[in-house]
């Protein structure tokens, strides 16, 4: 379902800055559906790749087989990330905030952590680059703080200063889509809101996964469940061995 | 010019000593895992180890005791889990392992300052992060010509770079094909070079497609022959990515029981490269990749 809604977000021809897993999923299920023309571009320096295996990894061979132009990944985030040329960019984290910030790096302080997780990769630059950037992960409490433990990737307002205060190109997250609903940032404030439920989802089921006093947008939509062409697709073409999905 | 090719056991006797900063680099493809196991099995100490991405190599010298430090932007073990003997140094008190983070972009700009003998490089990047705060060596710069405020990172100069490639001559023209990450540039700024290819090939072969050379033999100081010496990473053309291991790698490395196990049967246990493929004789035929050859060009003037 995440896979799907996250599918729909993408418009056809656009330039897609991929991540594995169900980023990857997602966009593999734009293209097959409503997106022929998109153009995935993936850290590793595939450019308009084409895979046809579902990759593992972002530098799986498939992506460069029949791909566009493959790269040095110096041009992957000069030419094509700090260029500008990237219209949306997918990200996912162990933890996101009430501002859209995200943590990939520690639970815990920095110096001692609790726990200590794979850090930032190319995440920092997709979200002061990318035109707009998507969030993925399932909703809970223990992902959703008010605050992060340490901002990796920038969201909407850091350490109480806007995007536009700290000079970043990109809109940045303007929309988190979760396992029950979808959140977007309020253009005025930056803060992530409620904007969209999964049908059967109450408000409250939201508000228990975050932890922040969560904010409902004026319009509440509701977001339509997979199509059977969608769930087929994800199931028996994209995902057989059901990698990603559970 | 004479032949630079030596066997693995001497390129890392000659080329790599206790307390160099150490790059093996690849981005998932070309991660010379053979070069690593030779350093593991000469015990080698005190190494700061450099990599965009730590992966199972780094995980496995980190295990070995061979690291003092790490400089990288992602440590995990991609699209499988966590690094573990990686994550058990950090998360030790007192940690064991020091840390220097950045993110790609930073290691990339890093290495290209380091390739071009810059003593920095700059990116638009860094606002509203908190990895400034966690490494003081993540600064700002103004711009001479606009006043803008720029991230800056200082260059990074190895003392040693190996990178993998699928062919080479002998004095080490070395050709790549499929992703390139990281490694022309490491490989610039590195103050010693060792490149390791699946195939040793006449300089002719290199000279009739020269677009295709990453590494000039000019650059390089010794040139290891070793097929199969990215195993479970690949090389494009040769044979595929090994998945099934690195995910098995994340229960491996779970245990540091079964981690010095599998270090003692397939790094220590083995001499070279040639019998750690003799020992595993199913890895070639699942892993060998199927031909799809490209027509070429033509460079006639």
């Amino acid at each position: 379902m995440m896979a799907a809604v996250a599918a729909r977000e993408l418009r056809d021809g656009e330039v897609t800055f991929v991540g594995i897993g169900l980023p990857n999923l997602a966009c593999n299920l734009a293209r097959a559906l409503h997106a022929p023309n998109l153009v995935l571009i993936y850290e590793s320096g595939a450019i308009g790749a084409a895979p046809d295996r579902l990759p593992v990894s972002i530098g799986d061979p498939s992506l460069v087989t029949g791909s566009l132009m493959v790269c040095p990944m110096a041009d992957v985030f000069q030419l094509f990330l700090q260029n500008g040329r990237v219209g949306v960019g997918f990200l996912g984290g162990a933890q996101i905030d009430r501002w859209g910030n995200i943590n990939t790096t520690v639970v815990g302080s920095y110096r001692e952590p609790k726990v200590r997780l794979p850090g930032a990769g190319g995440a920092p630059e997709i979200a002061v680059h990318a035109r707009r950037v998507l969030v993925i992960s399932r909703l809970s409490a223990r992902s959703f703080p008010a605050e992060v433990d340490f901002v990796t990737s920038p969201g909407q307002r850091s350490h109480g200063r806007s995007r536009r205060e700290l000079g970043m190109p990109g809109a940045g997250p303007v929309k988190v889509v979760t396992d029950k609903a979808i959140l977007e940032s309020d253009p005025s404030t930056g803060e992530m809101v409620l904007t969209a439920l999964y049908p059967g989802v109450a408000v409250e089921d939201v508000e228990r996964g975050v932890g922040w006093p969560l904010r409902v947008g004026a319009a509440l939509d509701t977001v339509a469940g997979p199509t059977g062409e969608e769930l087929r697709l994800l199931r028996e073409v994209l995902d057989p061995r059901g990698l990603y999905l559970s | 010019m004479h032949s630079k090719v030596v066997t693995m056991k001497d390129a890392i006797a000659a080329h790599v000593r206790d307390g160099d900063t150490l790059v093996i680099e690849g981005f998932t493809h070309l991660i010379c895992f053979a070069a690593a196991h030779e350093v593991i099995r000469q015990r080698r100490r005190e190494l700061t180890l450099a990599r965009l991405t730590p992966d199972v190599i780094y995980d496995q010298m980190i295990a070995a005791g061979c690291a003092r430090k790490l400089i990288f932007s992602w440590a995990g073990n991609p699209g499988a889990g966590s690094l573990h003997a990686f994550r058990r140094a950090v998360e030790a008190r007192p940690a064991e392992l020091e840390l220097e983070e950045y993110s790609h972009f930073g290691m990339v700009t890093r290495l290209s300052a380091g390739a071009a003998r810059l003593p920095f490089g700059v990116m638009r990047n860094y606002m509203g992060t908190d990895l400034p705060a966690a490494n003081p060596l993540i600064r700002t710069v103004n711009c001479p010509f606009t006043g803008e405020t720029l991230a800056a990172v200082p260059a990074l100069n190895p003392d040693v770079t190996i990178v993998h490639a699928q062919r080479a001559d002998h004095h080490g023209n070395a050709q790549v094909w499929g992703l390139m990450g990281v490694q022309k540039e490491a490989a610039f700024a590195s103050k010693r070079v060792i490149v390791v290819v699946e195939e040793l090939v006449d300089e002719s072969v290199i000279r009739a497609d020269p677009n295709r050379t990453l590494i000039p033999g000019l650059i390089v100081d010794a040139v290891v022959v070793e097929p199969w010496g990215c195993h479970p990473s690949y090389a494009q053309g040769h044979y595929d990515r090994d998945n099934e291991f690195y995910v098995a790698w994340e229960e491996i490395s779970r245990d540091p029981g079964r981690l010095r196990a599998y270090l003692d049967e397939h790094v220590y246990g083995v001499t070279d490269r040639a019998e750690y493929m003799r020992r595993q004789p199913a890895l070639a035929e699942r892993l060998g990749a199927r031909p799809r050859i490209c027509a070429g060009v033509s460079y006639g003037y």
